[in-house]
């Protein structure tokens, strides 16, 4: 299978001597949609600022479909669309023109320019707005803006730094369906993001990147089920004192209508569900307690810190 | 990228660049024609006619080349400087810097800019000279050739500036405390051979004034600096702000992290 992106031994150490990146390797192939996760300050944001030629690396090797970055780096940046964290956008420009100027830089004609952003633009949501200044879009617009600057060259692979970041739940939605749609369509998509929900609904594989270093590159479905344990809340019909005994079970009390359940991969729930009806305790509804990615994330990261600390201890 | 799309790209820099300025003309276009009128009517019209003729021609006349020429470097200057450490303020370098366009057109396109505002600026205060003075073109070539050369070598010092910069003062201080004392002191408003010697040595030292006197020559015919010099000069002075800027751009210097 084609590689979209493939990094080699990707090393970045900051003139203050910072090691954002301490040699990562990752491939993600064509058609992909990948994840790429991590805490605050673990590296995310440095890889992808080399991959589009925003950081100057230290060492190691990035190649975009095939083309070095090194050595066929017009090539490689031809391939690429990338969508940053933060607005970067001439804020005194109308929207139409911050599309039209992006085709522009890759060489297509201006009036093709113009019938890509018009494309881009009504498809995002935009066209009404073509003709007003960037600085007055609302965070949600601007980020839609930033998706259309970003396909208009019509990448292969586009990178996305938390594009769902400060953007209504409804927004989020509809850009979620056209993330889907243009990846269905044969673009591969590397996605960032602190809403584990998006990257679990999205992405079909991940990598998890912390202190500089991947420590989880795999399938999505299998990340997934190496999660031992899920905690549910569930909402009683009636309010009880106290618990009732039952076997093989870690249930506690939040409220008395209210309890969370520890589930293991071993257990049912339809057997916590019996031996409650036995009780005569009635279940109106049940949640998980939290993101099942994101209970994940979590123990990678808490595993990660705990090593790191017992190996400083010793 | 083929040869027609990098001209589109650097047509795109070239068309957002004068998009730019030509948005904000209050901003940028009337000020220099009005600064320049009023420098007509005190220094050429009230002042001059006390002064009386200097090197065969009114005041009036004689100042109208240097008067142009600076409104040419200002802005040349001025629209590079601004519009490059604007977009590394808002960040909207990074659109060129993400997309495939060779350094080196990324530079000509923010020069072409800065030149193309030096020659709107330029021709509406040599249009408002026309008010004033009846200065002929002695040579049209050489009146060209010297304010689209000088136009690109402070094009290029201005994206310098604009490098180098992290802050709104970085981009006014060399324009204010180099720029300005060299334009004044480059000979506008008088010839070199009104000094004592000693200065007309120190004089020489700043390229400016070979520039003016180009360009003087170019209208009036009247020039205290060989023509060649002053070429040799302008080009010199291109040829190694161009490779200083590209090796800058190269590096990634203010840039890139």
């Amino acid at each position: 299978m084609t590689q979209a992106l493939t990094i080699r031994q990707l090393r970045k150490t900051y003139p203050n001597g910072l090691i954002a990146l301490k040699g990562i390797d990752l491939d993600v192939a064509e058609g992909d949609f990948f994840a790429l996760l991590g805490p605050n300050g673990a590296g995310k944001s440095t890889a992808i600022g080399i991959i589009a030629s925003l950081t100057n690396k230290t060492s190691g090797s990035v190649r975009v479909f095939g083309h070095d970055l090194d050595t066929d780096q017009a090539a490689a940046k031809s391939c690429l669309g990338l969508v940053p964290q933060e607005f970067n956008f001439n804020m005194f420009e109308p929207v139409v023109e911050v599309v039209v100027n992006q085709a522009g830089y890759y060489g297509i004609p201006r009036a093709l320019a113009f019938e890509r952003a018009e494309q881009y633009l009504r498809e995002l949501g935009l066209w009404d707005k073509r003709r007003v200044m960037a600085r007055n879009l609302s965070g949600g617009m601007k980020r839609r803006l930033m998706i259309a600057r970003a396909l208009v060259h019509r990448p292969r692979l586009l990178i996305l730094d938390e594009p769902t970041a400060g953007v209504d739940i409804e927004i989020r939605r509809s850009m979620w369906e056209y993330l889907r749609r243009i990846n269905q369509q044969g673009t591969t998509i590397i996605l960032t993001t602190h809403y584990l929900e998006e990257a679990e609904s999205l992405c079909r594989n991940i990598a998890i990147i912390d202190d500089g270093e991947i420590i989880e590159n795999t399938n999505m479905k299998v990340l997934l089920n190496k999660l031992h344990t899920e905690t549910f809340v569930l909402d009683l019909r009636e309010p009880i004192d106290a618990i009732p005994p039952l076997a093989g079970y870690r249930v506690h009390q939040v409220d008395p209508t209210t309890l969370e359940a520890d589930i293991s991969r071993e257990c049912s729930l339809n057997g916590l569900f019996t031996e409650l009806s036995r009780y005569g305790i009635e279940v109106l509804s049940m949640r998980n307690k939290s993101n099942r990615l994101e209970q994940l994330f979590l123990d990678l990261v808490d595993d990660k810190n705990s090593h790191r600390r017992k190996g400083a201890a010793e | 990228m083929t040869l027609g799309e990098k001209y589109t790209a650097f047509r795109t820099i070239l068309i957002k660049e004068f998009l730019r300025f030509i948005r904000i003309w209050i901003q940028t276009v009337l000020p220099p024609v009005i600064t320049t009128a009023l420098y007509f009517v005190i220094f050429g019209n009230l002042i001059g006619s006390q002064i009386g003729d200097m090197e065969g021609y009114r005041y009036m006349d004689y100042i109208v080349p240097g008067l142009i020429m600076m409104a040419v470097i200002t802005n040349s200057y001025a629209n590079v400087v601004s519009s490059f450490y604007g977009s590394k303020f808002q960040r909207h370098i990074e659109e060129m810097l993400v997309s495939p366009i060779p350094n080196h057109l990324i530079l000509s396109g923010f020069v072409a800019g800065g030149v193309a505002r030096g020659l709107v600026v330029g021709s509406a205060v040599t249009a408002t000279a026309f008010f004033f003075s009846d200065v002929q073109v002695h040579n049209l070539f050489v009146s060209i050739s010297v304010v689209v050369l000088t136009s690109i070598l402070f094009a290029l010092a201005g994206l310098i500036n604009g490098v180098f910069a992290k802050s709104f003062d970085d981009i006014s201080i060399i324009p204010t405390f180099v720029l300005t004392p060299l334009t004044y002191l480059g000979g506008i408003f008088y010839t070199i051979e009104m000094l004592p010697e000693f200065w007309q040595g120190v004089s020489l030292a700043n390229p400016i004034l070979y520039m003016i006197n180009a360009f003087r020559y170019g209208l009036l015919g009247v020039t205290d600096i060989d023509l060649y010099a002053s070429y040799l000069i302008i080009i010199g002075f291109i040829a190694g702000l161009y490779w200083f800027a590209l090796t800058l751009l190269n590096r990634g210097v203010g840039i890139r992290n």
